[in-house]
């Protein structure tokens, strides 16, 4: 029993990785005694989340004090993958990583190191930091094909409307539910969004606001193939075939256009090339979208009329959708269903998503990493940026390498050689990459290889030379701006000799080039970065979050900000778009030689792109689907999480597997094209009978982490049949992480 | 002392599992014990379609946080509920926040 006694300290601060993984948000209270973490609760008084807490951060303590937690650094002293290590210290390991790449880089360019990040964490803030300190253009988010999670979506929005939307539940409010401007959507139509396994944090919006709307009136319209608990509450649920959303979102703009159902007065003012998208959309009627989504007709024609005639709606979209395969141009879909029925930055619609007070340390736009880096620098990188010649997409948006070419060009040398791996939040043999024997094929080749990490994993053991312990959000100092409120996170607990992620790289890219970095200390670079607030990182860490006044000048509040100007650079009405209007026909696709208007192409592997595969392999494996109880690949090994979810499993309806002569709990194999991976069968009504779900990220910690059994991903890791190389034409999007064709059948006689 | 209970308005349960790991954390609950334990109920309805319901339910091991409570504060299960779902309060109490709330259901665990 934990009593708040004299000597127990109280801190309060944001929760944002590492620890329970995810995207940050929450305000939690961290109890401390002797400098040890004694639990971590809700901050009730933090506008967020009222003391909400996922299962993740309540078991913190298991994550911390794990004994298989890495706290020291190490280097290889046998053969890759042989599994022996040497303690080191720190300055031997960045004495180590300093001589190494300034090597390479003396040798072959800094371009021939490549930075790659997961997700989670504030990894992009700090990679960033370090590759460009160093001079390499490719920041990447290694092995996950078409950097298919979230910058597909950020690229279609800001190419179509400038910016990004997330559902309104008045969180730019300190109000919140109480703020007098803010009413409840009276519709959330919730795309491709698992509330289970989104349940917390993401971004700008929380999974259980959506209960919160609900109970205060909002219905529900629920796009997933899975029966789900928000679709077993919905008004209308379509239950899509995987990797047809665009197909869906065209028939319910057809649906919305031809019966004048849009918003005519917004269309007139707000939008350009209405006519065009009406053209377009004729290819799309209910029925033929029906034979294409599996989707009744008469259940979308629902759905497209109750989401437009009722006011205000909100739409919340999740990842599924940049695993389509045209992924930008679906999402593209998407936004001109909320342009036309004019929910956009309105209350209880979708409101338009800045940083707080315009502060960046992790940029998600073009303009956050030129406010970062200046336009010069970021032009000359781009030059040699892996990618950007073949992708403008790619090139003009983010700056990113692109995943898919990254693997390729370490396989070929070729337009240069790529001879080091920095490898931090990331790990690719164990979840981020699609096809993951061929990125070891390619990263145990290369000279020299670092991943920074929490826990030992299959990456570190497989290709790692030096390995870095990372600490959790308890023990750095950061700052919390890919969403609301502006958070501080501050180190008060030190366990072993773990450093954050941020001084870590802040060290070496000091090392590397001591030009790039002026500050004395990570304390030092955040209160710069915060300037635009007026905050210095000790006076955030005080408070400890902030939100940004109505009409502050970063346009970082809402409402209507394009009817005042506040989006706009030149301070004009409109959007920021080359039209100033959302571009439903899009000009920034048009320059890119894309397609500027949205459609539907099949996923690569279907049951009519390929129906002779279809006919060998007769199920759609979903993949990808989140567990509230794991982040990606974390958190195996805590017991009180893996106790929720302890086996490695791939879930059936219950008449599919009668048919395949499955029991429920046995051993089966998903077989594909590519190869066939472990599972134990979970019978379960709520998947269709044509598709079956594998969970992603699984491997065993409890098992050996040597080659070759690398704690069990070769029999696990359900990406062994999922390809890479299959990019959407824009480059981003495109993982086939829904839509690989399996077969399942028992391992047992 | 009147007696105590927790309510649990099941309409809105989503199954996050918050409830079970914020009582570990409390009370340091290894691995297979615990004061609340979340069961799933999947029923196929005459049109075929499935209704999901998740309800936490307190154990033998539940004693209302005693201590927490003595504090003023709520049980860790109903502060932490991130459907905001859990109530703990006198029975007159509860049985009243039950009138606005249909498919409720409440516990008197002790």
């Amino acid at each position: 029993m934990l009593e708040n006694t004299q000597d127990t300290r109280v801190v309060k601060m944001g929760a944002w990785s590492a620890g329970p993984g995810c995207h940050g948000g929450c305000g939690v209270k961290v109890f401390l005694k002797d400098g040890k973490l004694l639990k971590v609760e809700g901050d009730e008084d933090h506008p967020y989340f009222q003391g909400r807490l996922c299962p993740r951060v309540l078991a913190l303590t298991q994550y911390i004090y794990h004994p298989d937690r890495l706290t020291y650094p190490l280097k290889r002293v046998g053969q890759r993958g042989e599994g022996k290590w040497q303690r080191i210290s720190w300055d031997e390991a960045f004495d180590t990583c300093e001589q190494r790449m300034r090597e390479i880089r003396d040798k072959h360019g800094a371009e021939s190191m490549v930075f790659g990040q997961g997700t989670g964490r504030d990894a992009g803030g700090y990679i960033i930091f370090l590759a460009y300190a160093y001079g390499s253009p490719n920041w990447t988010l290694f092995g996950l094909s078409g950097i298919s999670c979230f910058t597909p979506r950020l690229a279609a929005m800001h190419s179509v409307m400038g910016d990004i939307t997330f559902p309104d539940a008045a969180q730019f409010s300190p109000q919140r539910y109480e703020d007098p401007e803010w009413v409840a959507p009276k519709v959330l139509l919730s795309w491709a969004r698992n509330l289970q396994g989104s349940q917390c944090t993401d971004h700008y919006f929380s999974g259980h606001w959506a209960v919160d709307m609900m109970k205060r009136g909002t219905k529900l319209i629920v796009v997933d193939p899975v029966c789900s608990w928000e679709a077993s509450r919905a008004e209308v649920w379509l239950q899509i075939r995987p990797g047809t959303d665009g197909a869906l979102a065209l028939a319910m703009l057809n649906v919305i256009i031809n019966e004048n159902l849009y918003d005519k007065d917004f269309v007139d003012k707000w939008t350009h090339g209405f006519d065009k998208l009406k053209d377009r959309v004729q290819e799309y009627p209910p029925e033929k979208a029906a034979d294409i989504t599996w989707v009744p007709a008469e259940k979308i024609v629902r759905a497209a009329r109750l989401y437009a005639t009722s006011k205000p709606a909100a739409m919340r979209f999740g990842q599924p959708l940049d695993s389509n395969a045209e992924a930008t141009s679906t999402i593209q879909a998407l936004n001109c269903l909320w342009a036309i029925t004019g929910n956009i930055d309105v209350p209880g619609g979708n409101v338009i998503c800045r940083p707080p007070f315009g502060v960046t340390v992790y940029p998600y736009s073009t303009e956050e990493v030129i406010q970062l880096y200046g336009e010069e620098f970021v032009a000359n990188l781009t030059a040699k940026r892996i990618g950007a010649d073949r992708y403008p997409l790619v090139k003009n948006f983010r700056a990113w390498a692109l995943s898919d070419l990254v693997l390729e060009q370490m396989e070929t040398g070729k337009p240069y050689p790529i001879k080091g791996l920095w490898c931090q939040t990331n790990n690719f043999m164990g979840n981020t990459a699609q096809d993951p024997r061929r990125h070891y094929e390619a990263v145990r080749k290369l000279e020299f290889n670092v991943v920074v990490d929490t826990f030992m994993t299959p990456t570190a053991q497989a290709v790692a030379d030096i390995v870095l312990p990372a600490g959790t959000f308890p023990e750095k100092d950061s700052v919390f701006t890919t969403g609301v409120p502006l958070n501080a996170i501050q180190k008060v607990i030190t366990v072993g000799e773990c450093k954050s992620d941020w001084e870590i790289n802040f060290e070496m890219a000091k090392r590397l080039n001591p030009d790039a970095v002026p500050w004395k200390n990570v304390r030092e670079l955040f209160t710069h970065r915060l300037k635009p607030s007026g905050f210095t990182f000790e006076e955030l860490c005080e408070r400890p979050w902030a939100l940004a006044p109505k009409n502050h000048p970063s346009g970082s509040a809402p409402y209507r900000r394009h009817e005042k100007g506040q989006l706009r650079p030149d301070g004009k009405p409109g959007f920021r778009t080359p039209t100033g209007k959302i571009e439903l026909y899009c000009t920034t696709y048009e320059k890119y030689g894309l397609d500027p208007l949205p459609y539907h192409r099949e996923p690569f592997e279907s049951p009519t792109s390929t129906p002779d595969i279809w006919k060998e392999y007769p199920l759609i494996l979903i993949t990808g689907r989140r567990h509230g109880a794991f982040f990606h690949s974390e958190h195996r090994q805590i017991p009180w999480l893996r106790e929720i979810a302890p086996d490695p499993t791939v879930e059936l309806h219950p008449d599919t597997a009668k048919s395949l002569g499955i029991i429920d709990g046995e051993w089966v194999w998903i077989e594909g094209v590519r190869g066939k991976v472990k599972r134990k069968a979970k019978l379960t009504p709520i998947i269709h009978r044509q598709m079956a779900h594998a969970l992603h990220g699984w491997w065993l910690p409890e098992t050996d982490g040597t080659a070759p059994n690398f704690y069990g991903i070769w029999d696990l890791n359900v990406n062994q049949l999922i390809p890479m190389g299959q990019q959407s034409t824009s480059g981003f999007g495109g993982a086939p992480t829904k839509t690989t064709l399996c077969k399942i059948y028992r391992v047992g006689p | 002392m009147e007696r105590k209970g927790l309510m649990i308005h099941y309409e809105y349960c989503t199954g996050c599992h918050s409830c079970e790991v914020a009582c570990k954390q409390e009370h340091n609950y290894p691995v297979g014990r615990g004061g609340i334990h979340l069961n799933e109920i999947i029923v196929e309805l005459p049109d075929k379609t499935l209704r999901i319901d998740y309800l936490p339910f307190p154990t033998q091991h539940c004693n209302l946080c005693a201590s927490r409570t003595m504090r003023g504060e709520q049980p860790a299960c109903v502060k932490h509920c991130q459907a905001a779902i859990m109530f703990y309060g006198s029975l007159a109490e509860l049985a009243k926040l039950m009138e606005q709330r249909p498919r409720s259901v409440l516990f008197v665990p002790r």
